[in-house]
């Protein structure tokens, strides 16, 4: 009885946040019981996440360019004109993978950077900096691929980062075991961590959560990853693209969560103003956003060249559209300061469903942009309802 | 013009037996309130008295239903829905925060939102000959093609009631018109409200400004917890200081600012010479020539009008973050320093609390304890992992010593009263853990309890030995609180004074001049 008024209480002050993973669940629901399972399946799960994996970690860098209340209008081009380049060094170039990888990431930086001068600098707004960015990575992406059209990669390790997945070591019972490995793995480093916060919070004498309700939330948590892992070990396992994109959210996680830096970007974000009167460096925050915005650029632009085994002369086209509307569903506010990395990510998810799920029931792709863009409504509608009640 | 003394009743408006609950709490009980036609009638009360709940429920902003009680506005019983409903029968609410347009001009701003049309377009020849005739009924001298932009601050205030006018305006309402106000534009406020009543027009003015409301008020009502207190009577000569603020409080305030024993003056800890700032947005100088030192243990007041330099001062010495070009020397303990950004400031020892706490002090959307570390987050952090235990633990520290009243540390500061964000503003800036503070505008809309405390608080510090700088546009604060006092003047310091020496008639006396 206690515990169930504990839960009701959790729930209401993060009826925001949860709010986000009941939608995603329901809409897995509503798939599998429309397609008789077919959703769940493991391969169309695996499939979604590795379908998924560009534009989330694209998604991931917009929040936190949102939340310090610019846009970058670039990144698709961006990670279209990086993949190209990578696609040239690996195939007219004879360049190494393991030298492209880290060339391109540092390009994008780069790139970043670019954006981050003409906004922190110069004081353009960013809308229009990256618009213009935008373009001429539009042009640098046909001038490249101009006299071969698209080009295809035949580096096998490169390849291996969108198609591939842990090695299978050996399977029990049909499942993959090296993937069941990771994640009990995962499963035990989240329990002592959250067993060590804990620790923590009751030596410094703070309330925490009851026994009982922590001993559930782990269980539920861990019952999450355990049947992700279930679903994903039953095809072929956790891919690369899978494992990177968990890399990229546990980092900025990370950074947003428990760091400096991480607080200075939401105070950049919350007020620009009050941030600098807080002696914090507001051109070097946008410098670092910006940066790291350019840096998962071209993490995009390999995923996608790599999943499509070429670059083509089209790719990255809307990207950047699709990691806003992720980062909007996902709960990041237009006015700035607010916003999750997490939920960027389950945003990105939440896309992916709706688009594997409507092909899978053969939907019209009409329609399929009509009810995406109603979906992109209503999570903004539902945010600004809560905000306000809230408030 | 006399009205009906017997029989029908004299009230523009009664509101009754008015209550209303937010989510758990109540923020109005039974309050009754009533105006007579043709006065002047102030509402005062601590912040979260419900002063401002109760005009929002007057003028439609709750809507009718979701408060109980009846409003009687001119013998009708009103049921507002919304604020247009109101505006529709005279009632209009000027803001603390203004609602102007600044990029467009005064008649433009005059009649927003009640365009004057013919034929569905509008009839800017009308409109400037109407907004002509309100500038000349409240006396005020102002072209109608100006940018509202390129008004002062208190002229603005005046546009805000002209546009009220435009609405045929029967009952005007005023939230701290004289907030942001200095003392000669908050002088031509109230002499324009006088004038106003003479043309039969109602006011309700909300101010913590007790010697205006002694000035201007027939009557003034007292709020606490929610609850009128009582309606005291200027014709019975019971609008007085003491009385007021008894009855606001709740217990007697023998002085408002609080006794220091303790006189401890060290070595300077802070000086400045031939101090000059260029604001290049401006093409001028604002700051000229400043000489200004604060020892060890002592506050000094920096008194001036609006726009005399003083923010211009303190921010040029604080890191300079509006980056004007800065000429003179600088000493923090007698060594010369050049500090080229907030950061290095901080770092020298200073903190800059400023005066506008939701523009630039704090952040509204983050909570209690991440606003109190904000600016010294290596103090917690350990190669840039913050230890978020610490950091509550801190914040509930600070939340106990200053008194902040919030139920948790993790508390949106936007959701705050006024008084309780700015000591957490104060809060955030003694954990910095400075050797000068400097204050400015420190109990700018806050009430006297609030007031009281951080005064207190003021005090405690000096005893610790800090150097306090303190700009108030406040005359009574300036003598209250300083041990010395400089005046600026048109980005000068035209003089200082000893607080032995200083009083109100020859601070203004260098502050005009």
């Amino acid at each position: 009885m206690k515990l169930l008024h504990e839960a009701k209480g959790m729930l209401k002050s993060n009826i925001r946040e949860y709010g986000m993973y009941i939608a995603l669940l329901v809409i897995m629901l509503t798939f599998t019981i429309l397609t008789k399972g077919l959703f769940l399946s493991s391969r169309n799960i695996s499939n979604l996440l590795d379908a998924t994996g560009y534009i989330a970690v694209l998604a991931v860098g917009m929040t936190l360019v949102i939340v310090i209340r610019h846009i970058d209008l670039s990144v698709g081009f961006a990670a279209g004109f990086l993949g190209a380049i990578a696609a040239i060094m690996l195939t007219q170039m004879g360049v190494s993978v393991w030298i492209t990888i880290p060339v391109i990431l540092i390009l994008g930086i780069v790139v970043g950077c670019f954006n981050g001068y003409l906004v922190a600098q110069l004081g353009i707004p960013a809308f229009v900096a990256t618009l213009a960015a935008m373009l001429i990575f539009r042009g640098g992406l046909l001038l490249v691929t101009e006299k071969s059209g698209t080009i295809l990669v035949k580096d096998e390790i490169f390849n291996a980062i969108s198609n591939g997945y842990v090695p299978t070591i050996t399977q029990v019972f049909g499942l993959d075991l090296l993937s069941l490995v990771i994640g009990l793995v995962v499963i035990i480093i989240y329990i002592l961590s959250e067993m060590k916060s804990r620790k923590d919070k009751i030596k410094y004498e703070f309330d925490v959560m009851s026994k009982g309700m922590f001993t559930i939330k782990l269980t539920f948590i861990s019952l999450i990853i355990a049947a992700v892992t279930y679903i994903l070990a039953g095809y072929n396992g956790f891919s690369w693209t899978v494992i990177i994109m968990l890399v990229v959210a546990v980092i900025y996680h990370y950074i947003t969560t428990s760091t400096v830096i991480g607080r200075h970007i939401y105070a950049v974000g919350s007020n620009p103003d009050a941030a600098h009167l807080s002696g914090i460096n507001v051109k070097k925050i946008t410098f670092f956003v910006f940066g790291s915005m350019g840096m998962l650029s071209a993490l995009s632009g390999i995923l996608f060249t790599s999943r499509l085994q070429s670059a083509t002369t089209t790719a990255g086209t809307l990207f950047e559209l699709d990691a806003i509307a992720a980062a909007y569903i996902g709960g990041v506010s237009a006015a700035g300061g607010v916003g999750k990395v997490t939920g960027s990510i389950i945003g990105a998810i939440v896309m992916a469903s709706l688009t594997s799920g409507m092909n899978l029931l053969g939907v019209g792709v009409s329609y399929q942009y009509i009810i995406r863009g109603a979906v992109l409504a209503i999570a903004v509608i539902f945010d600004i309802m809560t905000r306000r009640k809230s408030a | 013009m006399s009205w009906g003394v017997h029989g029908m009743s004299n009230y523009i408006l009664e509101m009754n037996n008015i209550s209303k609950e937010f989510v758990g709490v109540k923020a109005l009980s039974d309050v009754n309130f009533k105006v007579e036609k043709g006065e002047i009638h102030c509402l005062v009360g601590e912040n979260g008295a419900g002063k401002s709940t109760l005009m929002k429920v007057l003028s439609g902003v709750y809507p009718y239903g979701t408060y109980s009680g009846d409003i009687v506005f001119n013998s009708e019983v009103q049921q507002f829905q919304d604020i247009k409903d109101s505006v529709n029968k005279g009632i209009v609410i000027i803001y603390q925060e203004l609602a102007l347009f600044p990029d467009l001009t005064v008649y433009e701003n005059i009649f927003a939102g009640n365009e004057i049309k013919s034929k569905g377009r509008i009839d800017w020849n009308k409109t400037i000959t109407s907004a002509n005739e309100k500038l000349k009924m409240m006396k005020l001298d102002v072209n109608p093609e100006t940018l509202v932009k390129d008004l002062g601050v208190g002229k603005q205030q005046l546009i805000e009631i002209a546009k009220a006018l435009s609405k045929n305006v029967k009952l005007l309402i005023l939230d701290e018109p004289t907030a942001a106000l200095n003392e000669d534009d908050s002088e031509n406020l109230l002499t324009l409200l006088k004038e106003l009543k003479q043309q039969g027009i109602t006011s309700i003015m909300i101010s913590h400004k007790l010697k205006e409301v002694i000035a201007i008020a027939d009557k003034a009502t007292i709020l606490r917890d929610g609850k009128t207190i009582c309606t005291l009577d200027a014709k019975k000569n019971e609008i007085t200081e003491n009385n007021i603020i008894k009855n606001m409080v709740g217990r007697e305030i023998e002085d408002i600012y609080p006794k220091r024993n303790y006189k401890n003056f060290g070595n300077v800890a802070l000086e400045i010479k031939n101090w000059s700032a260029y604001d290049p947005s401006l093409g001028r100088k604002v700051v000229k020539k400043a000489n200004l030192q604060v020892r060890k243990g002592e506050i000094v007041g920096i008194a001036g009008l609006m726009g005399s330099g003083r923010t211009e001062l303190a921010q040029s010495i604080f890191g300079n973050p509006k980056s004007y070009g800065i000429e003179g020397e600088l000493y923090i303990d007698g060594q010369p320093k050049q500090l080229k950004h907030t950061y290095e400031a901080i770092a020298a020892g200073i903190a800059y609390v400023t005066e506008d706490r939701k523009g630039n002090g704090l952040f509204l959307l983050q909570d209690v304890k991440q606003n109190i570390t904000s600016a010294n987050l290596q103090e917690i952090a350990s190669r840039g992992k913050i230890n978020l235990n610490e950091e509550v633990k801190i914040a509930k520290q600070y939340k106990e010593s200053l008194n902040i009243k919030t139920p948790s540390v993790e508390q949106l500061v936007g959701n705050l009263s006024g008084g309780n964000q700015q000591k957490v503003s104060i809060g955030k800036w003694l954990f910095v853990k400075p050797n000068v503070l400097i204050l400015d505008e420190p109990t700018r809309g806050i009430d006297v309890g609030a007031k009281f405390e951080i005064y207190s608080i003021m005090n405690r510090l000096i005893e610790e030995g800090m150097s306090i700088i303190m700009i108030s546009s406040e005359l009574n604060e300036i003598l209250g609180m300083s041990d010395r006092i400089y005046v600026m003047a048109e980005g000068e310091i035209k003089g200082e004074l000893p607080i032995e020496e200083a009083t109100q008639e020859n601070i203004m006396e260098m502050a005009t001049a």
